[in-house]
């Protein structure tokens, strides 16, 4: 009833072309972001900011350069973790060895740094796909998790490549407090967030469409695979990379290299399965979902466990966890494999005949 | 040399072992064209299994004889792996056929996290022993050939024979029974075996169930070596470039890929590691396999399936 686009008439290319065509979901957005960027600091107190909106915000931005590579352009990676290492780690070589360099050139050039490092282990692409691609892509998880543990020179030769950041700031502007740094992260995953939408909606998005539907029949109407693979892969890498500098820089301050191990790449790749391959708003879902999930089982399932008599302790918890995410992966992949974007978008339809659906 | 031989004979050793997880790979991988990420988690579920069994059966039933429980054990966890096999097929593979293998090797994922919960939640978490009774002494042969000798693991032995008769089991079972051959044509082409007669689904079943066993197998010698414990699910990561290398269709190609990344890995760790900073038995693998995928990436001996880009 409220949500139609009954008399909404587009008189323009522009108008035609917006990136939301419909008049309800642009106020919903925009509404989104003033609560966001004004409603969430005012109310929510400091815990929510550091242990579920932060990582929320940083995760969601890897998981769009997740989704772009395998969602978009099809092409399966199991190294994400390895290039949030690397936009962590080069973001921080750049913070220390260069005297003055803003901070927010310096998380940009480590995603550059991350970008380029992706295309040099996206070139195999160009040779396998699928299952023999995640071999390759694990290959640069494991040559990253050694190099930042073994070479000395890439952590400042800290010990067992730990290292930490502190005193950030912007033109005066202190990154000190939750509220501040969920601000600063926010501001970077809106403008990527718009920037993703954009690159999937033009020329080069189509063609990584392309390459995903069918690589032989884009070839023939005259996609370049190498380019197509190539960029997808360097964007990829950007987004993933800026998300790992963020990550180590505002998240947790001091890192090694373990916080950016296997384990974080399988988690991205679940993001974007269960979110959604191939549409930016299932990374957010996705990656609310993964991040809130682990602290809801932390809170309700004890009691709930009592409910029945049983005690369940924090090993049973994380066993419990295991089995749910494994269980939801295959449930999506069976039932919805297009994620809960799918189900998002199918309530949308709904909504639109609700009342009178005939 | 008497150290070069010892290193070597080492990587023989742990390659034996990685062979033995690649083979679990590749007998799915021939059948149901399934990348299974979840061989790791098998071999962890079958080792705890195994464990678990063979601690309860003393303590509960009152069996004496640790032989007989062992047995006992061994047959229980087998018939546990089957379980688990039919679960996979029933619940997980049924609803995916004619999917992608991308969408395939996402499930094997899950499949692997289902595993690894279910396993550690019902068995525990501890480090547990698995004792099978192998020989621990070490011995030493050719003492008259080298300056001291070359020192040897009899367990190593031991379990490089159990491997081999594994692999001979195998073999003979693919190429002279009826249910090989079956396998082998389902291998080769799903929908002409369907159209010929061979049920899909039970055939799915018996190759995830050997599969299991292979695991089974693969946890018994991993975990009486080095004990039962939650690492053991990542030796699927240190599988994955053995059948790369040797060929994700080829069984001899797992053995001899497994043997060949045994023997690099240590052999580069000893003469590379310290140059270059150590600890690169990890990654090492990989860039072995990433070579091979850009240059042969059938592998050794696979079959030329793979879809050229």
């Amino acid at each position: 009833m409220l949500y139609r686009e009954n008399g909404q008439f587009k008189t323009s290319y522009a108008a035609d072309q917006q990136i939301f065509p419909i008049a309800q979901d642009r106020w919903a957005i925009f509404g989104l972001l003033v609560v966001a960027f004004i409603g969430v600091p005012l109310l929510v107190d400091e815990y929510l900011l550091r242990a579920i909106l932060i990582p929320f915000l940083i995760l969601s931005l890897a998981a769009l350069g997740v989704n772009i590579l395998v969602g978009f352009c099809g092409q399966i990676t199991l190294g994400a973790g390895a290039f949030m290492a690397v936009g962590a780690y080069a973001a921080y070589n750049f913070h220390i060895r260069i005297e003055g360099l803003p901070l927010l050139v310096s998380l940009l050039l480590g995603g550059v740094t991350a970008a380029g490092v992706g295309i040099f282990f996206g070139i195999p692409s160009l040779r396998v796909r699928g299952l023999y691609l995640a071999v390759a892509t694990l290959a640069a998880q494991f040559f990253t998790d050694w190099v930042f543990l073994r070479v000395p020179w890439f952590t400042g030769h800290a010990s067992s490549g730990s290292v930490s950041v502190s005193n950030l700031q912007i033109m005066g502007w202190q990154i000190d407090t939750p509220v501040n740094k969920y601000l600063f992260c926010l501001m970077f995953l809106t403008v990527f967030a718009l920037l993703a939408k954009n690159m999937t909606r033009c020329a080069v998005g189509r063609q990584w469409m392309a390459i995903r539907d069918m690589d032989v029949a884009a070839e023939v109407i005259g996609i370049r695979p190498l380019f197509a693979k190539l960029s997808a892969f360097a964007v990829s890498s950007f987004f993933v990379g800026t998300a790992g500098a963020l990550w180590g820089f505002i998240h947790l301050a001091s890192w090694e290299p373990a916080a950016f191990s296997v384990d974080r790449s399988f988690q991205l790749l679940f993001m974007v399965i269960i979110g959604g391959l191939g549409t930016i708003m299932g990374s957010f879902f996705g990656a609310a979902f993964i991040v809130i999930l682990p602290i809801a089982l932390n809170q309700f399932l004890p009691a709930f466990g009592a409910l029945f008599g049983i005690s369940i302790s924090t090993a049973g918890v994380s066993h419990a966890e295991l089995i749910l995410f494994g269980g939801l992966i295959i449930f999506f992949l069976i039932k919805e494999p297009h994620g809960i974007a799918r189900l998002w978008s199918t309530g949308k339809e709904k909504l639109r005949l609700w009342p009178f659906p005939h | 040399m008497g150290f070069f031989l010892e290193t070597l004979i080492g990587g023989l050793m742990a390659g034996m072992l990685y062979s033995l997880v690649a083979l679990g790979f590749v007998l799915i991988f021939k059948a149901s064209g399934v990348f299974n990420f979840a061989q790791g988690a098998m071999v962890l579920f079958a080792a705890l299994a195994m464990a678990r069994f063979s601690a309860w059966l003393p303590d509960h039933l009152g069996i004496d004889s640790a032989w007989l429980a062992n047995t006992i054990a061994f047959c229980l966890a087998g018939a546990l792996m089957f379980v688990v096999a039919w679960l996979i097929e029933r619940l997980v593979l049924r609803h995916l056929v004619n999917q992608e293998g991308a969408t395939l090797l996402m499930a094997t994922l899950g499949i692997a996290y289902v595993l690894e919960g279910v396993g550690t939640s019902v068995f525990g978490t501890d480090v547990y022993k698995i004792d099978v009774g192998m020989p621990k002494e070490p011995v030493m042969i050719l003492e008259g050939t080298f300056e001291g000798g070359l020192l040897i693991n009899k367990e190593d032995f031991v379990a490089a024979l159990i491997a081999a008769v594994l692999v001979g089991l195998l073999a003979l079972f693919f190429q002279k029974t009826a249910t090989g051959r079956a396998l082998r044509a389902v291998a080769d082409d799903h929908q002409a075996a369907q159209s010929i007669g061979i049920p899909l689904n039970r055939i799915w079943v018996i190759v995830w169930c050997v599969a299991g066993l292979v695991a089974l197998v693969a946890g018994v010698i991993w975990g009486s070596k080095l004990g039962v414990q939650f690492s053991l699910a990542t030796v699927a990561l240190r599988g994955l470039p053995v059948v790369i290398l040797g060929g994700l269709t080829s069984i001899p190609g797992a053995i001899i890929g497994g043997l060949i990344i045994g023997v690099g890995e240590k052999v580069s760790e000893v003469y590379l590691g310290p140059m270059i900073g150590g600890g690169i038995e990890i990654w090492f693998a990989y860039q072995l396999a990433l070579l091979f995928l850009l240059f042969r990436p059938q592998g050794l001996f696979g079959e030329k399936i793979i879809d050229r880009v």
